[in-house]
């Protein structure tokens, strides 16, 4: 809602400079987004009102005349002027020599000089809204109202300033001059003063030219109707259309221009009809009729539903209830009597009506949020008076108002012991009274408890205590609230184990040296092509109205968005990148909200630094990534085994299944190249995806915790020679199984000279601890016996000579 | 002086030989030999004392007392002999061993968590040190949840306020999935399930359906605190968020409440503080203004109390709503809302 301050000293004063206002506003919920300043910087003393006297050609030039103008100086003075439209006799506005102004040309501050200008003196200069810094405008001069009085500084003829509030959708009374005004009153301590709405009427009764059916009341509360006549087809006047512009809205003719002022001045929508177009004398306000089609006044053809409310006559529809009117009664030239409509609609309904015909209106926009069918009335009156006074026209007598269930005045009873409950203050019953009434509430002091509160009928938005709990905080100033920190019982943690074991993979990962990204939930379906089987794309979730072809499918993994992201920064270095995401994926199911799992996805690719931080020629590989799943394993207290699988988008023979505790958690493997290459990755890629949901259960079972030993531990290192093709995991495990053994670890693979060809040699380091006594070293050779036994027969593993 | 005995016992002559035996000795392998050669078990002093029983008592007694002295002796210069070649010995370690201490160390990678995880954190983190709980809630949600139990009914206006994404699925003529536009579902979530007292906080991502330019994104995190209980007003409220931004913008930080309108709060509350930058003198970050919005905020909606089957005359609550990716623009100074999720290593890589 733009408001010019200027236009708003019409209905309360204004002693505060425009930006205390608009902080005064603010503070109490109407924000001021910005405040634009009209002629801020004229100079009161060189830009001026004046008159043209007279108009004469240059002596030297075609296109440049001498305009000489009254400014309200002593003599008048004669300077060049290119506009094609000055005239002798108008009103315009006039800057001497040393103002400032917007040069036309360049569009930069300057100061006017006087000049010569093909011979002719010239120190002064007739403005165009260009060099005003009005608009853009430059083709011409502006000219101003006929009225406007010589020599008046143009600052306060012409000067303003335009709050630009930001409106709460609680708040439609703050769409209107009116509105605003109550509201700057109760802030500053002013009086309201009311639109005039009084007017003569003809003997004449409107209800005997014209009656009013409201045959859905469920969407129509009320319907005021006023008849004038004679109404004559022309501009508005000049002060109309100055406020129309500054509010936004372009003047159009002075009926249309009267119900958008009406508009903007109560905030009650009205539509004028030319009556002519009503057959049968006879508005019916009802539910449109399947099929009815309407072509509006913005020349579309609407197919109309019978949920859709129309005004109509008793054959066809008229308009649109709320939202827009229809061309075939629109007001034209040859109009000679007007229909003008006040009238309240069911609020949802006007919303469902135009976001359906995309046709959101400053009407629809008020409508919406809930009128009170007292305005209509008020409007009404309002509207009458001025197609009466502005533009010719003779109004019947009295209104048709069609207002089936009148709305009692809304009384509220709040009690002190709520706004200290609520405000954490008591405040004085001074205090509460004057900020109500300041409002134009209604209310009455009954000690010791009891305030009985009447709510104006434009604030359809209170209806309980805490709402005027919320009124007298807002008046006085939420800076008065005091402050107080939190008492009472701090309540009991609750556990997330989830939430807990992913910010700990989290930490686990960035410590191990990965850098964490967080991409977009949403992708495409391309990118999801790439990453998933056939079947599982099938299945895929997406919203309805994306913002774009980029962000419409829930992902159900998270392997295309980090690869994406992968791609676009492997074009930038060449040095490892090692990158993971931890964040939900949504898996469909039918007719439910998706399930959300929490997966974490890694990738890790290009080559690893040397000694000095460059990259090697060494790139990184399997076990790269692996370290990177141990790590975070490890942090979470949980051991993984990895086992040799397929899986979709990773190279065979190089992936792994992870598991802990005898679920699957997770997959690790090289990436595809062909995945890789559809990325635009042309090196290779290890991606490891852990879903941190399956991998809860064996964190929650635990490691237990086993004392320190007391008897030494015995260290052996022995090399075993097995199969090529045997995992070393399979070794190491049957190792571990002896009962003195600790700990093994692998620490050397071998395959080549002195080693048989299709045998590759293992070496293992081998920790033999007793919880009973100290080894000796007889029995660690015999447990060492009984080990290779075991590994001979069931790994057809041999001791390395 | 000489000494005779019975037997011939020359103290001098050996003490001679073994002081010019061990100044002679130059490394620690010679001053070994000269120990065993001369204090060993087997060495010459051992052997003169050895002799000291076929002395008469007094001789016994003087030459004795003599050779203990001398062992002394020998010993001490030994040890400092020793001490001096281990302190050459370090001294040539350091000549040798100089290293230029200004080249690089050997690398180490460094991972980071991503800025938005970082901010999230330090902000549920005061919020836990103030005594909340942390919780989360689903990313993709029922219209119940996100707008109808927050007292948006279908045809509200505020539903304007949160362009929303809904998910392709019609049920009853209408699609009720839709993904969460912010994190104040779970606020009824939360109170559904538990009783007051409650003070909880639930970060999580949120989507909008709204085009981006630097200052607004369609992805956000939101941060939820919510507290339930007999006794809080709005001095809590304005208690609470105010401690939570000096501990995370500076003590020195001032705060501004002001109304401002949400539907499902009673009253309802936008908080700012004041400009980091220019100290509220008003800059480009702040337009100008001095004050920076951070959060919405405001008394829980008595409706939706006894919706939960609380009793609202007697429990009260506050509720707040804050952005990760603005607090974090506005901590770090940040010019494009859009670089959290880009991703560039180049811009990650400095948090």
């Amino acid at each position: 809602m733009r408001v010019s301050l200027k236009w708003l000293a019409e209905y309360v004063d204004i002693n505060l400079s425009p930006e205390e206002i608009g902080h005064r506003l603010t503070m109490a919920g109407l924000e001021t987004e910005r405040i634009d300043r009209v002629g801020g910087d004229w100079d009161e003393e060189l830009i001026t009102v004046g008159c043209v006297l007279s108009v004469d050609p240059h002596p030297d030039a075609d296109r440049l005349r001498l305009a000489t103008v009254d400014y309200g100086g002593e003599e008048p003075l004669t300077v060049v002027c290119g506009a094609p439209n000055v005239a002798a006799g108008q009103k315009i506005a006039f800057a001497r020599a040393g103002a400032r102004l917007i040069d036309g040309r360049s569009g930069e501050s300057a100061v006017l000089k006087p000049a010569k200008i093909r011979g002719v003196e010239s120190s002064g200069m007739v403005c165009s809204e260009k060099e005003l810094g009005l608009s853009g405008e430059h083709e011409g001069i502006l000219v101003l109202a006929a009225d406007a009085p010589v020599g008046t500084p143009l600052a306060q003829y012409l000067g303003d300033s335009i709050l630009d509030l930001d409106v709460t959708p609680n708040r439609p009374d703050w769409l209107s001059m009116v509105g605003v005004a109550r509201e700057v009153a109760a802030l500053t301590g002013a009086a309201v003063r009311e639109p005039e709405h009084t007017y003569e009427e003809l003997d004449d009764p409107a209800p005997a030219r014209v009656s009013v059916e409201i045959a859905d009341p469920d969407l129509c509360f009320r319907y005021v109707a006023s008849v004038i006549e004679g109404v004559k087809l022309g501009p508005s006047p000049s002060w109309m259309q100055e406020r129309l512009t500054a509010a936004g809205m372009r003047p159009i003719n002075n009926v249309v221009d009267i119900t958008n002022y009406v508009m903007l001045e109560a905030g009650q929508p009205l539509h004028a009809f030319d009556f002519s177009a009503v057959g049968g004398e006879k508005i019916i306000v009802r539910r449109a009729n399947e099929g009815e089609r309407l072509v509006t006044l913005d020349g579309e053809e609407r197919e109309l539903t019978t949920d859709m409310l129309v005004i109509a006559d008793e054959k066809k529809p008229l308009a649109l209830a709320g939202v827009m009117g229809g061309a075939g009664s629109e007001v034209t030239g040859e109009t000679q009597t007007i229909l003008l409509e006040s009238a309240t609609f069911h609020a949802p309904n006007i919303r469902r009506t135009a976001s359906r015909l995309k046709s959101r209106t400053e009407a629809s926009t008020r409508f919406e949020k809930g009128l009170s069918p007292e305005l209509a009335m008020v409007a009404s009156q309002r509207a009458t008076k001025l197609l009466v006074e502005l533009a010719g026209g003779r109004a019947l007598h009295g209104l048709v108002d069609n207002y089936p269930a009148p709305v009692k005045e809304v009384r509220i009873d709040v009690t002190r012991r709520r706004l200290k409950q609520v405000l954490g203050v008591d405040l004085p019953t001074s205090t509460v009274r004057e900020a109500l009434t300041s409002l134009g509430f209604g209310c009455k002091w009954e000690p010791p408890e009891h305030y009985q509160v009447r709510v104006p009928y434009w604030r359809t938005d209170v209806d309980i205590p805490d709402d005027i709990a919320e009124e007298v905080a807002r008046i006085v100033g939420y800076d008065q609230i005091p402050t107080k920190n939190l008492g009472g019982d701090v309540p009991p943690a609750i556990p997330q184990p989830l939430r807990d074991l992913r910010e700990r993979l989290r930490d686990a990962l960035a410590a191990a040296g990965m850098q964490e990204i967080i991409t977009y939930s949403l992708t495409t379906s391309e990118e999801l092509e790439r990453v998933l089987p056939e079947g599982q794309l099938k299945r895929l979730l997406k919203v309805v109205n994306p913002l774009s072809a980029e962000h419409e499918y829930l992902r159900p993994v998270l392997r295309g968005s980090v690869l994406k992201t992968l791609a676009a920064n492997v074009r930038q270095r060449e040095s490892e990148i090692a990158l993971f995401e931890a964040s939900r994926v949504y898996l469909p199911r039918s007719g439910e909200l998706p399930e959300e799992q929490e997966h974490i996805v890694g990738v890790v690719t290009g080559k690893r630094d040397d000694r000095w931080g460059r990259s090697s020629d060494e790139p990184v590989d399997f076990y790269d990534a692996k370290g990177y799943v141990q790590a975070a394993l490890q942090a979470a207290g949980v051991e993984g085994t990895f086992e040799a699988a397929e899986e979709f988008g990773l190279l065979p023979g190089r992936t792994a299944v992870v598991s802990a505790a005898g679920a699957k958690v997770g997959v690790i493997g090289q990436l595809h190249p062909s995945v890789a290459s559809s990325f635009g990755i042309d090196q290779d890629v290890y991606l490891f995806e852990l879903v941190v949901d399956h991998l809860l259960p064996a964190v929650q079972a635990g490691v237990g915790y086993a004392p320190l030993m007391r008897f030494p531990a015995v260290v052996q290192d022995i090399a075993l020679v097995v199969d090529s093709s045997q995992p070393a995991e399979d070794v190491r495990r049957l190792i571990e199984r002896h009962e003195l053994v600790r700990a093994v670890r692998v620490f050397d693979v071998y395959e080549g000279e002195g080693v048989p060809a299709d045998r590759k040699s293992l070496a293992f380091s081998v920790t033999y601890q007793s919880a009973e006594k100290t080894l000796t070293d007889e029995e660690v050779a015999r447990a060492q016996s009984e080990i290779l036994k075991s590994l001979s027969e069931e790994l057809n593993a041999e001791l390395r000579a | 002086m000489r000494y005779m005995a019975a037997e011939t016992i020359d103290l001098e002559e050996f003490a001679a030989k073994a002081r010019a035996g061990l100044d002679a000795a130059t490394d620690e392998a010679a001053l070994e030999s000269w120990r065993v050669a001369h204090l060993g078990r087997k060495g010459t002093l051992t052997s003169v004392l050895r002799k000291l029983g076929s002395l008469e008592m007094d001789e016994r007694r003087r030459i004795g007392g003599e050779a203990n002295k001398l062992k002394n002796e020998l010993e001490a210069a030994l040890k400092a002999k020793l001490s001096d070649l281990h302190g050459q010995r370090i001294a040539t370690t350091i000549q040798e061993g100089q290293i230029d201490v200004t080249l690089p160390g050997r690398s180490k990678r460094v991972g980071r968590l991503h800025p938005i995880t970082q901010t999230v954190r330090q902000i549920v983190d005061i919020f836990v040190s103030l005594g909340f709980s942390v919780a989360e809630g689903p990313e993709v949600e029922t219209d119940y949840y996100n707008f109808e139990a927050l007292l948006l009914g279908r045809d509200h206006p505020a539903r304007d306020m949160q362009d929303t994404l809904y998910i392709d699925f019609v049920r009853d003529g209408v699609y009720p999935f839709m993904m969460r536009t912010h994190t104040s579902p779970n606020q009824v979530r939360f109170m559904e399930k538990h009783q007051p007292p409650i003070r909880v906080v639930v970060p999580g991502k949120c989507y909008r359906n709204e085009a981006t330019d630097p200052t607004h994104e369609w992805m956000i995190t939101q941060i939820e605190v919510l507290a339930v209980d007999e006794g809080i007003s709005l001095a809590d409220l304005k208690g609470t968020l105010f401690e939570f931004a000096k501990r995370m913008f500076g003590q020195e930080r001032k705060v501004r409440f002001r109304c401002d309108y949400f539907p499902y709060v009673e009253p309802g509350v936008d908080m700012a503080i004041d400009c980091f930058l220019c100290n509220g003198k008003g800059c480009r970050t702040c337009h100008q203004e001095g004050w920076i919005e951070i959060m919405g905020a405001g008394m829980v909606h008595p409706k939706i109390l006894t919706n939960m089957g609380y009793d609202a005359d007697r429990v009260t609550g506050f509720a707040a709503g804050m952005g990760a990716e603005r607090i974090a623009l506005l901590l770090h100074g940040i010019e494009d809302i859009r670089r959290f999720y880009q991703n560039d290593l180049r811009f990650l890589e400095q948090f």
